[in-house]
């Protein structure tokens, strides 16, 4: 498996989307990338990533597929419900004292963890005056965030996790199941923007209170993840909150200083003034 | 016992198992010596796992810190390595410990041949692979993989193991270098 070749074929490969694509995977981390590009080479029929390469700079819709091998996260609705419940004891009190909010979802993937949020918004009674900024790489994950449709066989761990992460109504509340699939309250949706972002290459675009960013950042190395960090920071007004997850750090970062841990053992943090 | 491998230098050890894997690394880890230098990655699978109650059930049987995989840190050397539950452990070029949330691999998250597969990039022939006890058959590729990358492969005994899918499955996919009871693994450990 070291296999040198390999390892220059998948830097090519990387430098040849950043150049074609203008899709930046040179700072993920690398054993990922490296375990999603073998995948690649088994689903999309290449023995080899050169070939892999040529094909690609020729034909955009292998590289759509691609993406998706790329950017594969898997998440829960209320995925680690004592976040969320650390969330409603510690960070919604704060959050009421705006007249408006915004809260930026990074890395939305399609979309578990923006539903999350909202939901949770609107049972305690702040989503009408909040605008969600769900942002992604990749633009099938974003449609399908936007189309707020799961699988039902999904619903009993949704349910599950939403129940404990202090839920004030039930899950079937926000929800229509028919034919197998559930599809979430088209008045959730009205208060959240998708968006294209990434992290590795945009900029900051609004001010916040609130960002979620959770298993994002493990895929990228230390070098993107202060990148990431710094502009979380950035975009946060002055004590705004940040959440990240529940095995992430903000020790390797530079703007870790910036934050301020607000419950021991979950990932939430308050932005400081800086000293 | 003599060190089975008197040319071979070992410079990290990745352990996998499930099924009765906590009973038999509470036989192993106690010959760790307080000396060790490579450090030691280990996946148990474990549904209900608490991740501290891991470290600390392990912490007590061990000369060594035993800790929980954090994303991002760097490795340090005679370090046991817990991969933490719901994610995938890997080792990515520093080394440093690296977690993902990807789909579960045989069923496994975190994932014995994921951790292997990575570990064995990283270490290349400087790697110590074991396979114990357990009833699935993860590990069986990762162990293939630290074979093709010249590192050393081991696996208990099924006759000895408490479940015996995971070890067999291992032997049927690789030529490993060594089938050995707990107790030998234990005598090579003590080596390190």
């Amino acid at each position: 498996m070291s296999d040198r070749t390999f390892d220059i074929e998948l830097q090519l490969l990387i430098d040849a989307i950043y150049h074609r694509y203008h899709y930046d995977f040179r700072e993920y981390a690398t054993a990922s990338i490296k375990r999603r590009a073998r995948a690649a080479l088994s689903r999309l029929g290449c023995p080899t990533l050169s070939q892999l390469q040529e094909r690609l700079l020729r034909e955009p819709a292998l590289f759509s597929q691609l993406l998706n091998i790329l950017t594969v996260p898997v998440s829960d609705l209320f995925r680690d419900p004592s976040y969320f419940l650390t969330i409603r004891r510690t960070v919604v009190p704060l959050l009421r004292t705006y007249p408006s909010l915004k809260v930026w979802v990074a890395g939305c993937s399609t979309g578990e963890e923006v539903y999350s949020l909202a939901i949770l918004l609107r049972e305690e009674r702040l989503l009408e005056r909040t605008l969600i900024y769900a942002t992604d790489i990749n633009p099938d994950s974003l449609q399908k965030a936007e189309a707020g449709v799961y699988p039902v066989d999904r619903l009993p761990s949704f349910t599950e996790n939403h129940r404990r992460s202090g839920a004030r109504a039930s899950l079937s509340e926000y929800y229509r199941a028919a034919y197998g699939l559930a599809v979430f309250d088209k008045s959730l949706r009205r208060q959240i923007v998708f968006s294209d972002h990434s992290l590795a290459t945009d900029n900051v675009f609004a001010e916040v209170q609130f960002v979620s960013c959770r298993n994002v950042l493990i895929y990228f190395n230390r070098l993107l993840q202060d990148r990431a960090v710094g502009l979380f920071s950035e975009s946060l007004c002055r004590k705004g909150f940040l959440g990240i997850g529940a095995k992430e750090s903000l020790r390797f970062s530079s703007h870790g200083r910036a934050f301020r841990e607000v419950a021991p053992g979950e990932r939430l943090f308050q932005k400081q003034d800086v000293a | 016992m003599p060190w089975p491998w008197p040319d071979r230098i070992v410079d990290a050890v990745a352990i996998g198992t499930s099924a009765g894997g906590i009973e038999a690394l509470s036989v192993l880890f106690p010959s760790l010596p307080g000396t060790l230098r490579p450090p030691v990655f280990v996946v148990l699978h474990l549904t209900p796992a608490k991740p501290s109650l891991l470290v600390e059930i392990f912490g007590r049987k061990c000369r060594r810190p035993v800790r929980e995989a954090e994303d991002k840190s760097p490795v340090e050397p005679g370090v046991v390595y817990f991969a933490p539950p719901d994610y995938h452990m890997l080792i990515d070029d520093g080394p440093v410990l690296s977690l993902a949330a990807d789909e579960a691999v045989n069923f496994s998250r975190p994932s014995i041949d994921v951790l292997f597969e990575s570990a064995a990039d990283v270490y290349g022939a400087g790697l110590l692979g074991i396979i114990l006890t357990g009833a699935s058959h993860d590990g069986a590729a990762g162990l293939a993989a630290v074979q093709a990358a010249g590192g050393l492969t081991v696996v208990q005994d099924s006759a000895e193991a408490y479940a015996s899918a995971m070890t067999d499955a291992a032997v049927r996919r690789s030529a490993v270098d060594r089938v050995m009871t707990l107790k030998q693994i234990a005598d090579v450990l003590r080596g390190l």
